[in-house]
């Protein structure tokens, strides 16, 4: 399949190589993989933060960098579930009609990765091989808006040399929720302490997600706190082979299985 | 020369809207602000973590037993809606069928009003003393505070209630509202103010209970006017519906000689059947049971047995123009459960006085500045992280993150004059919407790099709002190249 690749905003900008992974992993399965110059955002900061008229033309921006698109696919729920569940309608909310119509069929054509890999690929052995103690948070939107449920575990249990842990509290919000970091930032850390404390305790060396904007507020707080436990996006494990480990994994010991 | 034809008050389903609402809607404090005290309290946070998390248990257990839950829940959310769009003729006949049963209905557009209606009907049965039954509305309205001021003695008589009203505190949760206090500081209070007590009094459960219950027992025998809530009104046969845990409630209602119930307009329910939804739905998303220990529903007054007198006040103070707001009409639909506060992890955490309102956690978060209007109690919609846990709990499907989001939006287009915020937004959409400023901007961020010198995470001191980010958590420095540039330079565009 042509698959057009949502690096979205955050990913971009910040952790290109959730990106690159991505468009590797769904080479690595036989597919083509595009990536649309004239993309940007989805509008979702805007729309939370209370800007969802100035949200408009980025939602035209993305419809039009991405029309024509076979199937769309992000390494991020949040991003996903604000093109299905926002876009639309905050065209529709500004009289934009056509807009909201091309963005509602667009969200039709649009795929969180690890949904777009078990529901619509039908795969869940990608042919990973991540040889680490690995905790998963389900974050908020992937959760509840997109309801990927046990998509990314499905792929994670498959990942040769990966132990999986469960994590206590998953279901808890790390804190992050975009500006909320920013605007509630005591309350934020208050949330992601616990969500730290849970992840530390399950001694797992990564902590991995689906969202790459948890990931930085959870590893954002684990670098402070010089803890030895990384966040990897799970897009990244899942890209992951014997014959292109890093550097960095071949030198730790595999965790017996 | 044209006629000028008057303004017409603005109405909507058939309603004038009344004034915005009054009374305990509002704090002195944001929400960031009055929050950051309640973090520094390690004794708040373990008593709230221990409280809703066992609440959340007992109640993800009787709701998995339920094979028909997600119907019921639509049924509910159904009822609501429907009775929202025709609320005009259900309260009329809810004071016709009140009126019938010799019950006198009296219509409060606000707190204020609300007050004076109450206080005026105390005065007139010559008592100085009132008995409560556990309400949110007249929590809402300031009621106790106002009776005082009329020199009126108020005893609340839910036990929660009662402890908060002791300790001279305020309530932190709508259904559990002494929540914040655990059995030891119960105990205090009781062993400082409860004359007569017991001084071996220990913080045992069953002995604290009991302490309450001799403090209450002399006032319900001696009290001639009593105050309640209600919790659901039927509108075909007038009605009202009180459901509790401790039974304090039903001594209320039936012991004295005058009762007087405020209620909130939006409490209707059009037909006695309607019930059968909302009291499977309530108990088990509130306090964790399969049905109520006490449901008492009284229709207007009965010679010879119970109270003689009956008065029902039914409040505005906002609702009108929460019901004309087509987005957040929905709030309008809470049952007063509390689900959304147990799940909430910024009410776990901030605790329920942070939000100034009488309301607290995810609906209190919509509901009161909708009640107030906005620009009242602006840092509200921004309390919460939308992570969504409010809506899937929420036994009648309030669409919570969707009204915070619509609140925030409200906020902004209010603001006359654009804050520092609103012009980096309007800048940042405005180079999101045009690729070739979009690459740009990414390159500009890479000025990170400098300030980096080098290594994977900016400094943490950087000035606001980034501090707000960096005071906490480690910020990652801009890559190199981003993902579509180097994606373009090896596989062209």
């Amino acid at each position: 399949m042509k698959v057009a690749l949502f690096a979205t905003c955050l990913v971009d900008t910040l952790t290109p190589s959730v990106a690159r992974a991505t468009a590797t992993l769904l080479q690595r399965l036989g597919h083509e993989v595009v990536v649309p110059p004239g993309q940007s955002c989805c509008g979702q900061m805007h729309v939370n933060t209370g800007y969802r008229r100035e949200a408009v033309p980025i939602v035209a921006n993305h419809v039009r960098a991405f029309a024509g698109a076979e199937a769309i696919v992000a390494p991020s729920g949040s991003c996903v579930a604000s093109i299905h569940h926002q876009q639309a309608a905050v065209a529709r909310r500004a009289g934009e009609h056509r807009l909201a119509e091309e963005a509602e069929e667009l969200a039709g054509r649009t795929y969180e990765l690890s949904q777009f890999l078990v529901d619509v690929l039908g795969v869940t052995d990608v042919g990973a091989y991540y040889p680490h103690r690995v905790t998963y948070h389900p974050t908020c939107h992937s959760l509840r808006l997109l309801k990927v449920g046990e998509a990314p575990l499905h792929l994670l249990r498959a990942v040769r040399g990966l132990e999986l842990v469960e994590l206590p509290g998953a279901e808890q919000c790390c804190g992050f929720g975009g500006t909320f970091a920013v605007k509630n930032a005591d309350t934020s850390t208050a949330m992601l302490t616990d969500k730290m404390a849970n992840v530390l305790g399950t001694h797992a060396e990564v902590c991995t997600a689906g969202d790459a904007s948890c990931l930085m507020h959870i590893g954002g707080g684990l670098s402070r706190l010089r803890a030895g436990t990384r966040t990897v996006h799970l897009a990244e494990i899942l890209a992951s082979t014997e014959e292109a480990v890093t550097p960095d994994q071949t030198t730790k010991p595999a965790v017996s299985a | 020369m044209t006629a000028t034809v008057p303004p017409k008050a603005p109405t909507f389903l058939g309603l004038p809207t009344a004034p915005r609402g009054v009374g305990h809607l509002r704090g002195d404090q944001s929400f960031p602000d009055a929050a950051r005290g309640a973090l520094r309290d390690g004794q708040l946070r373990a008593n709230l973590g221990h409280a809703t998390s066992t609440i959340r248990g007992k109640r993800a257990k009787v709701v998995g037993e339920l094979p028909d839950w997600a119907q019921l829940r639509e049924a509910g959310r159904a009822l609501k809606a429907a009775t929202m769009a025709r609320l005009d003729e259900h309260l009329e006949e809810l004071e016709r069928q009140v009126t019938a049963r010799g019950g006198v209905v009296h219509w409060a557009r606000d707190a204020n009003e609300a007050n004076e209606i109450v206080t005026r009907l105390v005065q007139a049965t010559g008592t100085s003393e009132v008995v409560k039954v556990k309400s949110m509305a007249t929590q809402e309205i300031g009621l106790n505070e106002a009776l005082e001021a009329a020199g009126l003695d108020v005893f609340e008589t839910d036990l929660a209630e009662l402890i908060v009203q002791l300790g001279e505190d305020s309530p932190s949760h709508i259904l559990v509202p002494a929540i914040h206090k655990n059995r030891a500081e119960i105990r205090e209070i009781f062993a400082r103010t409860i004359p007569g007590v017991d001084p071996e009094l220990t913080d045992d459960p069953r002995q604290l209970a009991m302490a309450a219950r001799t403090h209450l027992r002399e006032r319900f025998l001696r009290a001639r006017v009593a105050v309640s809530g209600a919790n659901f009104a039927v509108a075909e046969t007038g009605t009202l519906t009180v459901v509790e845990s401790e039974g304090n409630g039903r001594m209320c209602l039936t012991l004295p000689e005058t009762l007087i119930t405020v209620m909130g307009i939006e409490k209707v329910v059009p037909t006695w059947r309607d019930l059968e939804v909302f009291l499977q739905l309530l108990p088990r998303s509130s306090t964790g049971e399969r049905m109520n220990p006490y449901t008492s529903t009284w229709a207007g007054v009965t010679p010879g047995d119970g109270p003689q007198e009956f008065h029902l006040v039914l409040l505005d103070n906002g609702r009108t123009g929460v019901l004309a707001d087509e987005v957040g009409r929905e709030a309008l639909h809470c049952i007063r459960c509390s689900a959304c506060l147990n799940v909430c992890p910024v009410y776990e955490r901030a605790g329920g006085h942070s939000y100034g309102s009488v309301y607290p956690g995810p609906i209190g978060a919509v509901l009161s500045p909708m009640l107030t209007g906005v620009e009242d109690n602006a840092s509200l919609p921004y309390a919460s992280s939308l992570c969504g846990a409010c809506y899937d709990v929420c036994p009648v499907a309030i669409d919570i993150p969707s009204i915070l989001v619509h609140l925030r939006a409200e906020h902004v287009e209010a603001q006359e004059r654009p804050t520092a915020e609103a012009v980096a937004f309007r800048g940042l959409a405005r180079v999101m919407s045009h690729p070739r400023l979009w690459h740009l901007a990414q390159r500009a961020s890479r000025l990170g790099r400098l300030i980096a010198r080098g290594r994977p995470t900016l400094p943490n001191a950087l000035p606001p709002p980034i501090s707000g980010w960096t005071r906490s958590r480690d910020l990652p420095t801009p890559p190199k190249e981003t993902f579509v540039e180097s994606w373009v330079r090896e596989h062209g565009s």
